[in-house]
């Protein structure tokens, strides 16, 4: 890998981004409490430092799938947070209209494609992306988020071969978190053999780095997605990272017994958003005062999101039909 | 079924549970396979207890790569094995249809009866709390329509085990479709082994009014929807269907020669569903019976909307049961209850929290 020094702008971009994530999903957390927000929903929480790394190379027009654990990506991509927050209390002011929820969100307007919880399905259709890209004679970077557990899925290897052999401007983003719901890698995939390797196996580019360390990340984004805009075809790259709650829904869920004991607090120990405020300062980036106003301006933010989301309508019942076929 | 009539009450899920743990003890070929299936949550508690007692060998998890894991039952299963196949939503099956549809169901036919196939497949249908379009699909009706399979869906903890039982030592491929919202209802189960056959529809109640065929969670609602119409001296003969391929029609004509009217209460999509299959074989063989057309009480053909403002108009309640009844039965109708964009319908009962 090239050494590539983040640049202070960028940085300061990603602290507040990763900051951003982390602040509207603890809100999420607390609201959701409430019973209002009424749908399946994942939290990215612990691993903000991915989205956020690798969408600080994308252009507006450039695209991104992502899975059932969205939120990250879509608002790190710049997705509308009201349309989001709008979405999950189900109201017609919602990304989705309301018909969709956490698992499906959607803004196209920033090039979020669409975000969906079978495991793996976003592979193969971001692959198509591209290719209507190429297609059209206007190749567009496309960046395919998704867990571990979707490179089990014979689509990911499908779809990955299918991106090599026509040498699509793909850059595939497995966000390993070790867990697929409350099942270890250890009973997915044997143990000597790393995620990263699959790649390898399809001769493409590829790469693994530090998924809590927005600078390792954004580094060897960089370099991917460097390669796939100039036509140098499509690449994988493995980033570790860790959630911290529960699968699906807000709370903790240490009673459950699936994580050994001290790995959570390993890997909070290494959290992203405290690891790079703390480099930032400490290389003189950002002051602890930046640091304040981020994160009222953030707050002030969600406030009049979530102010939004609760005063939305629902959609009316005539909405039930609406949408089935395109006109 | 059972001789003695027992008084044990048990939730669905723990119904589902020993059906699986005494196949288990009595059959060493029986093991259970699918993603999750000994975690700590444990398939929605239905295989809870199971790694346990019969360790990882018999009851194994998986990477997520349900083609691949449908087809290595299959394989197991051909050589006598009993794989029973796990997954927490229906969904997740629909990325299998070759190993179900093109193998699975064509094994034995097509190779003029020299391999089976003992494998069963269990799906849960998941509803409520804004599990929305890829979470909550009801297909029955697809793999019905799909000869050479079996479709089951049991409607109370009773036929929930003798059901599975069944499914388990049948030697063809059995989807096995239970309904999120009855793992936690109550009702008899006897102890030990005992089988409800295949095949087999059940009078869940008698009447002399109007007859309902019902599956899955809508046997449930017509139930309630009984209870209220018997006050008003409305009887509804309930007939749960239980298996819907092979489905005997028998009891329902019987049922339809006596009341003369017909409601069919199906979980799934109205067009080219199963309850247009009931209405037909009805019409088939008994149109002269029926003094009223029949009416298909099921969702609208749209896929499911996530808010629960949309979904309170989805699925049909216990009221369409009833008034539908009621128009039946010459008896004059009764306002609709008043459902609100924002009321809690998503929830099978307040102790649901969600998220699923
Ligand atoms: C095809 C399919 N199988 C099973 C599931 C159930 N499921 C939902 S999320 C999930 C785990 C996915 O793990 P991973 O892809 O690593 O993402 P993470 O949840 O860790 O972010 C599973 C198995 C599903 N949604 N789709």
């Amino acid at each position: 890998m090239k050494n590539r020094q983040t640049p202070p702008d960028v940085a300061r971009r990603m602290l507040h981004g990763i900051m951003r994530v982390r602040l509207i999903e603890e809100r999420i957390r607390k609201l959701y409490a409430e019973q209002e927000m009424r749908c399946p929903t994942h939290f990215s929480i612990g691993q903000e430092a991915v989205a956020v790394g690798v969408c600080a190379h994308l252009k507006r027009e450039e695209l991104i799938t992502s899975a059932h654990r969205s939120h990250a990506h879509y608002l790190a991509k710049g997705g509308d947070l009201k349309g989001m927050l709008a979405e999950l209390y189900g109201k017609a002011t919602g990304c989705a209209a309301g018909k969709g929820g956490s698992m499906h969100l959607i803004d196209r307007s920033v090039g979020f494609l669409g975000a969906v919880p079978i495991v793996g399905s976003t592979i193969p259709i971001g692959v198509g992306a591209a290719l209507s890209s190429v297609l059209q004679g206007n190749p567009l970077l496309t960046v395919i988020f998704f867990g571990d557990a979707a490179t089990e899925a014979g689509v990911f290897h499908e779809s990955l071969n299918i991106a090599a052999l026509h040498k699509l401007p793909v850059v595939m983003v497995c966000e390993n978190n070790l867990y697929s719901v409350l099942s270890p890698l250890s009973v997915r995939k044997p143990e000597d053999r790393e995620i990263v390797q699959l790649a390898q196996g399809h001769g493409v580019f590829n790469g693994q780095a530090d998924g809590n360390d927005a600078d390792a990340v954004y580094a060897l984004a960089g370099e991917a997605i460097e390669r796939a805009r100039a036509g140098q075809g499509p690449a994988f790259l493995e980033f570790k990272t860790y959630r911290w709650y529960e699968h699906c829904g807000p709370l903790e869920d240490q009673h459950l017994g699936y994580r050994p004991p001290g790995e959570l607090e390993a890997w909070k120990a290494r959290d992203p958003l405290k690891l790079y405020a703390g480099r930032l300062r400490q290389h003189g980036i950002v002051s602890d005062a930046d640091i304040a106003v981020m994160e009222k301006t953030i707050d002030a933010e969600i406030d009049e999101a979530v102010a939004f989301a609760k005063a939305s309508p629902f959609p009316t019942r005539d909405q039930l039909a609406t949408h089935l076929y395109a006109p | 079924m059972s001789a003695t009539a027992s008084t044990r009450q048990l939730k669905f899920v723990q119904a589902l549970n020993e059906a699986l743990d005494l196949c288990m003890t009595k059959d060493p070929r029986v093991f259970i396979i699918g993603l999750g299936a000994p975690d700590p949550a444990a398939i929605f508690a239905s295989t809870k207890g199971l790694v346990e007692k019969y360790g990882p060998t018999r009851v194994l998890d998986m990477p997520v790569a349900e083609n691949a894991i449908t087809g290595v039952a299959l394989g197991a299963a051909l050589r006598g094995m009993r794989p029973v196949m796990t997954h927490i939503r229906l969904e997740f099956a629909m990325l299998t249809i070759d190993q179900i549809v093109n193998q699975a169901a064509k094994w034995h036919y097509m190779f003029g009866g020299q391999a089976s196939v003992p494998l069963v497949i269990r799906m849960v249908v998941g509803r409520g709390w804004g599990q929305g379009a890829q979470h909550s699909q009801s297909l029955q009706s697809w793999f019905a329509h799909v000869p050479g399979l079996k479709v089951v869906m049991p409607a109370t903890p009773h036929d929930a085990k003798g059901l599975l039982i069944s499914a388990i030592e049948d030697n063809n491929p059995v989807v096995f479709i239970e309904h999120r919202w009855l793992y936690g209802i109550h009702g008899p189960v006897p102890e030990g082994v005992y089988r409800v056959p295949l095949g087999q529809p059940n009078v869940l109640r008698q009447g002399r009014h109007v007859t309902v065929v019902a599956t899955s969670y809508m046997t449930l609602e017509a139930v309630r929807a009984a209870d209220e119409l018997a006050q008003e001296g409305i009887e509804l003969e309930i007939v749960d269907v239980r298996t819907l391929n092979p489905f005997d029609e028998t009891l329902v004509l019987e049922s339809v020669r006596k009341t003369g009217k017909l409601i069919v209460a199906d979980t799934g999509w109205r067009s080219v569903g199963f309850a247009a299959e009931v209405v037909a074989r009805v019409t088939e063989r008994c149109f002269g019976d029926l003094k009223a057309p029949p009416v298909r009480l099921t969702l609208p053909d749209v896929p499911t909307p996530t808010t629960r403002a949309l979904s309170n108009y989805y699925y049909p309640l216990v009221h369409d049961i009833t008034a539908a009844a009621r128009r039946l039965a010459g008896r004059p109708a009764k306002p609709a209850p008043e459902i609100k964009p924002e009321a809690f319908l998503d929830v099978p009962d307040p102790s649901f929290t969600g998220p699923f």
